[in-house]
């Protein structure tokens, strides 16, 4: 069974947009300089609608992790044991990923990781390695 | 405007599967919540109904239940938040009475957990999860006890021994709960053996020991106003203190992994309206869903200081001996988690050991209790404070 998929709307195309160009990019306010996740139509600190696009360096520590032992999506049953984990960026936002192309009992919290695009599917997804020194 | 009293408590047994329907189980919580508090059917002026929808295959089901229970033509209002729901409905129910509009006030919680298949029920839970930013990863939202988990231990030393110290607790009481549905004992040992189901990985670092039980059950709180808890009530147990609070449902919104912001902002009000600090609370129920859930409601309700709730499992200070009795009646690990009807349970083990009817759970001469009754991963979070005169 396919994985499930990025679904594109007019609130999040920016998103996926940048990741088919490889760019990890969000949305910062305008008015008062947030940086948002996840993305949104409207500033959730100050209530403005104007933003520009950055783009992340793709940089950042794990948070926390989670192992999947168990595919509660059959699309993953391939992929078990597979790491979730929440990374917090350089940049500020903190986003939920894989972290891919480890061995799970050398992962930790705080380990710097770094970006790694998922060309599986038609739209390529950020997932996250350990960074190599 | 009086006080607001709990004259009645009721449940069913919790069990792996309930053979009747919704209807004939919500029906067991109520009578025994009616015989309880010495009621008839009619004194009843309003129903709240509470459960969790994603696992129920009827639609609206307080019409159904109001119906078969016997409580039309009085209003019933229909209450969800997740695993939170009864406790969520005592706070309807409390408004209610406390504004006057009714003065007997039936607050049912039900959940047939087993009325859908295993496999729709984590088809559904996996639903749960955003479909944009979640789903894509493969997420499932029971899951993110384990981040919780996980951040815990890193931050605080606490150890995967810890938690299972917190299983085993739940099993001493759960043998002797007759209404538990684990009844069996949990040891130390059966974690550190692989060939032991109970140290099977689910989501790392959660074995499937640190998993509480899917149940069928329900339960039955029966709120009144002064004068009639007065009339009908020889130990009446008055609501001191109510907090609730929520969280984005989006995790990566959340600064806090080492604890449940709704759990503590929740605790906070309900301290404050009961006019008590942590340490005046003699027993309490907390929402144990996951080990790591109580761990974290130990310190979240203030027993003990941030990274210091292994230190009260250690010590044993939350058996029933213990400072603060924690979860003496099995908790959702061993007595079960019929999701809408879990709140109203743990009231009912509060109210019972508050009245000294808790049997051999019974912990020495309790006057305030405290229930903590999360739904979601930390998304609603409910605390009641409960005391007798």
């Amino acid at each position: 069974m396919e994985k499930p998929r990025p679904v594109i709307g007019p609130d999040n195309a920016f998103f996926w947009e940048g990741c088919k160009r490889r760019q990890l990019v969000f949305q910062k306010c305008k008015s008062c300089g947030h940086v948002r996740w996840p993305p949104a139509h409207v500033c959730p600190k100050c209530l403005e609608y104007d933003w520009e696009e950055i783009v992340s360096s793709g940089q950042g520590i794990i948070y926390s992790y989670v192992i999947y032992h168990f595919p509660y999506h059959p699309g993953f049953r391939e992929e078990l044991p597979y790491v979730v984990a929440l990374v917090d960026l350089m940049e500020g936002p903190r986003v939920l990923t894989n972290i891919i192309e480890c061995d799970s009992s050398a992962l930790a919290c705080d380990l710097p990781v770094e970006i790694v695009w998922d060309e599986e599917g038609e739209i390529p997804i950020p997932k996250f390695r350990l960074r190599k020194a | 405007m009086g006080r607001v009293a709990i004259i009645g408590v009721g449940q069913s047994a919790f069990v792996r599967s309930y053979p009747g329907g919704i209807r004939e189980l919500a029906f067991e919580g109520f009578k025994e919540a009616i015989l309880d508090a010495g009621i008839k059917v009619s004194d009843i002026s309003a129903s709240v109904v509470c459960s969790a929808p994603e696992y129920d295959k009827q639609r609206s089901p307080a019409g159904v239940i109001a119906e078969y229970l016997g409580l039309n033509p009085q209003p019933t209002f229909y209450v969800e938040s997740l695993c939170s729901s009864s406790s969520m409905g005592l706070r309807v129910a409390y408004s209610l009475v406390k504004s006057g509009l009714h003065d007997i006030v039936a607050v049912i919680g039900f959940q047939k957990m087993s009325e859908i298949t295993s496999a729709e029920s984590q088809e559904r839970m996996g639903r749960g999860a955003d479909i944009q930013w979640e789903s894509p990863f493969g997420t499932m939202m029971p899951a993110y006890y384990a981040m919780y988990a996980q951040a815990h231990m890193a931050k605080y030393g606490t150890t995967l021994e810890d938690l299972a110290l917190i299983r085993v607790k739940a099993a001493t009481y759960g043998q002797i709960n007759e209404k538990a549905v684990y009844r069996k004992a949990v040891t130390l040992d059966m974690f550190s053996d692989p060939a032991n189901p109970m140290s099977g990985p689910v989501a790392s670092p959660l074995r499937v020991g640190d998993c509480c039980a899917n149940a069928d059950g329900s339960s039955c709180v029966i709120v009144a106003n002064e004068e009639k808890a007065k009339i009908f009530s020889k130990k009446p147990v008055w609501i001191l203190g109510l907090g609730s609070a929520t969280a984005p449902v989006n995790v990566t919104g959340r600064e806090l992994f080492t604890g449940l912001a709704v759990a503590r902002a929740a605790a906070e009000q309900a301290y404050k309206m009961a006019g008590i600090t942590p340490d005046k609370v003699d027993v309490a129920e907390v929402h144990d869903c996951f080990t790591i859930a109580e761990m974290m409601a130990y310190e979240d309700l203030g027993f003990a200081k941030p990274g210091e709730g292994k230190d009260l499992i250690r010590s044993k200070e939350t058996y029933k001996e213990g400072k603060i009795p924690v979860n003496v009646d099995g908790g959702l690990l061993s007595k079960g988690h019929p999701i809408g009807a879990t709140g109203g349970s743990q009231i009912r083990t509060i109210v019972l050991q508050l009245r000294g009817e808790a049997g051999p759970m019974q912990v020495k001469d309790p006057v305030i209790g405290l229930v903590h009754n999360i739904g979601g991963v930390g998304l609603y979070g409910n605390v009641t404070i409960l005391g007798r005169e």
